[in-house]
């Protein structure tokens, strides 16, 4: 059943971006909206709906490290970790949210829940320590501030 | 310490009548409104300081029917946080450039290609176009404008990995020529410039090109929106004039111990203290698109370099040898001669290389890797060895 249920998607999602080559990002982008990763199977699904092979999908999909092809939670953390984060403690911030979370670097928690990652410069070195949790930008963090915002998380 | 401030400028963020801009614009001859820009001597504030009224003039002369305006906003370069900040208070006036850009080279559909990252922007931006189409229609002007989001790739803000990102293929960078204004989005005719520098074309076209080169140098004409980030008191955004020595952004923006500053980015310069005085900010010196960082001496120069070879490595589209390979080997390369697998001498070669990488690399990532690398390692050759 859950494949007809994905394929409705992709086929929605071609019906409103268009079935050429370039509503590819499109489509794909809101499926990591939908799902916060991109199955194997949807990914099959949107190169049927495209006319274009899987593999062109797939190539596609593991240029961006925002279109993640690996399991992902409901809320994706990413962690800024370029240079001025790093000098502004973004260890720190990182250590409080593995401790919180009780998952490391790279992984997703039992239920689903979050994904804990790092990214390259997300533009807030100004508000250093920075982070995203999914499109929302947090800045400024300091290990109470981001105790305080992963509990409302948490509570969703 | 000199109290002494570098000049600000407040064109950028002025808030502005684009209307009264459009209404002049709409019936110009769009050869005077390239003349204009020309005029200006304007160059892009993008990084690469291309000027921005001969691009257009490319471009208009091509005979194609279809010809494209892109807006790139896919502001990656660690320490550059300016884009965001026009985008989010002035998003009429980027638009506005847009429609100035379109009338004078003849395009009639323009993109903003925004990077993943500021996608919280999109509900304001898509509210201010639905003004910004009504502003089209009142003067029958059939300009229209539409968002395309990035994905988290430095390399898409290279311009032609723009174009293949929005063709809906991998962000990887074309050979050139042919440039953009030649063949740039689907094959077509394309400008496409950076957010700020759109904005000044506004600002161009409602205050005349005189006013704008009254602030400057012969070579670097304006100002410049800055984003100043690091060891400083005043981290943030200022929109500064060109042509200032590295020292006297120093003796404003410093902590009183500032041993270093990255001009431009992890692609730019590290210009250490005994070259403030003699470094200016702008195309006759180190230019930037913006990216300030500031480094005082409490900060492990190592830890930077390795910093920003880990985001080259990670970044680099891996499309060609010399800058996937490159990057990788300037990584492991310091770390060895940290580690002391490598004695210190490993580093000319490492130089050697990052010069290779220079001429040989495809696109502008590769190409500029050596700046930080040769730079930091020149001025700080200890803190790279011991």
């Amino acid at each position: 059943m859950d494949t007809i249920i994905e394929n409705e998607l992709v086929r929605e999602l071609a019906n409103t971006h268009g079935r050429s080559r370039e509503s590819l990002m499109p489509i794909l982008q809101d499926l990591v909206v939908h799902n916060r990763f991109l199955s194997k199977q949807d990914m099959i699904d949107v190169a049927r709906e495209l006319d274009i092979s899987a593999a062109d999908v797939y190539g596609t999909a593991t240029f961006y490290s925002f279109l993640d092809t690996e399991v992902r939670g409901k809320y994706v953390i990413r962690i800024c970790k370029t240079i001025s984060c790093a000098m502004k403690g973004k260890n720190e911030i990182l250590g409080t949210i593995e401790e919180i979370l009780k998952v490391k670097l790279g992984e997703t928690t039992p239920d689903r829940k979050f994904s804990l990652l790092e990214a390259n410069c997300i533009g807030w070195c100004h508000k250093a320590p920075a982070m995203l949790i999914n499109d929302t930008p947090y800045t400024e963090l300091t290990p109470r501030k981001v105790t305080e915002i992963l509990r409302e998380y948490i509570k969703n | 310490m000199s109290s002494q401030h570098v000049k600000r400028v407040d064109l950028i963020f002025e808030k502005i009548e684009c209307r009264d801009v459009l209404k002049k614009i709409v019936d110009m001859e769009p050869d005077a409104i390239s003349q204009e820009i020309l005029d200006s001597d304007l160059k892009g504030r993008g990084g690469a300081g291309f000027p921005t009224g001969l691009k257009w003039r490319f471009a208009a002369k091509e005979k194609e029917s279809i010809k494209y305006i892109i807006c790139n906003a896919d502001e990656g370069e660690p320490g550059t946080f300016k884009d965001r900040e026009i985008l989010d208070q002035v998003p009429g006036k980027v638009f506005c450039g847009m429609a100035i850009a379109g009338k004078a080279i003849g395009a009639k559909m323009g993109y903003v290609y925004l990077r993943g990252e500021y996608k919280f922007l999109i509900p304001k931006l898509n509210k201010e176009l639905i003004e910004f189409h009504k502003t089209m229609d009142e003067f029958n002007q059939n300009f229209r404008i539409q968002i395309r989001l990035g994905s988290g790739a430095y390399i898409c803000g290279e311009e032609s990995a723009l174009f293949e990102s929005m063709e809906g293929k991998r962000g990887e960078p074309r050979n050139k020529p042919p440039y953009p204004t030649t063949s740039g989005l689907f094959g077509k005719p394309t400008v496409i410039n950076n957010v700020e520098t759109l904005v000044h074309t506004v600002m161009i076209m409602n205050y005349g090109a005189a006013h704008f080169r009254e602030l400057g140098t012969k070579d670097s004409r304006g100002s410049k929106v800055f984003s100043i980030s690091g060891d400083t008191p005043k981290a943030g955004i200022y929109e500064l004039e060109l042509g200032m020595t590295v020292d006297e952004f120093v003796n404003d923006f410093g902590d009183g111990d500032t041993k270093a500053v990255q001009v431009g980015g992890a692609s730019g310069f590290c210009v250490p203290r005994k070259k403030f005085d003699e470094t200016i900010i702008g195309f006759e010196g180190v230019p930037t698109g913006g990216s300030m960082k500031l480094f005082n001496s409490s900060r492990s120069m190592y830890n930077v370099l390795h910093n920003y070879l880990d985001f080259f490595t990670e970044e680099s589209c891996g499309q060609c040898t010399p800058c996937r390979v490159g990057c990788q080997q300037l990584l492991k390369g310091v770390e060895a001669v940290k580690q002391g697998e490598k004695n210190s001498k490993y580093l000319d070669e490492l130089v050697k290389l990052a010069k290779t990488m220079k001429r040989a690399s495809k696109c502008g990532l590769g190409q500029s890797v050596g700046n930080a690398f040769g730079s930091i390692v020149e001025n700080f050759k200890e803190e790279i060895i011991y």
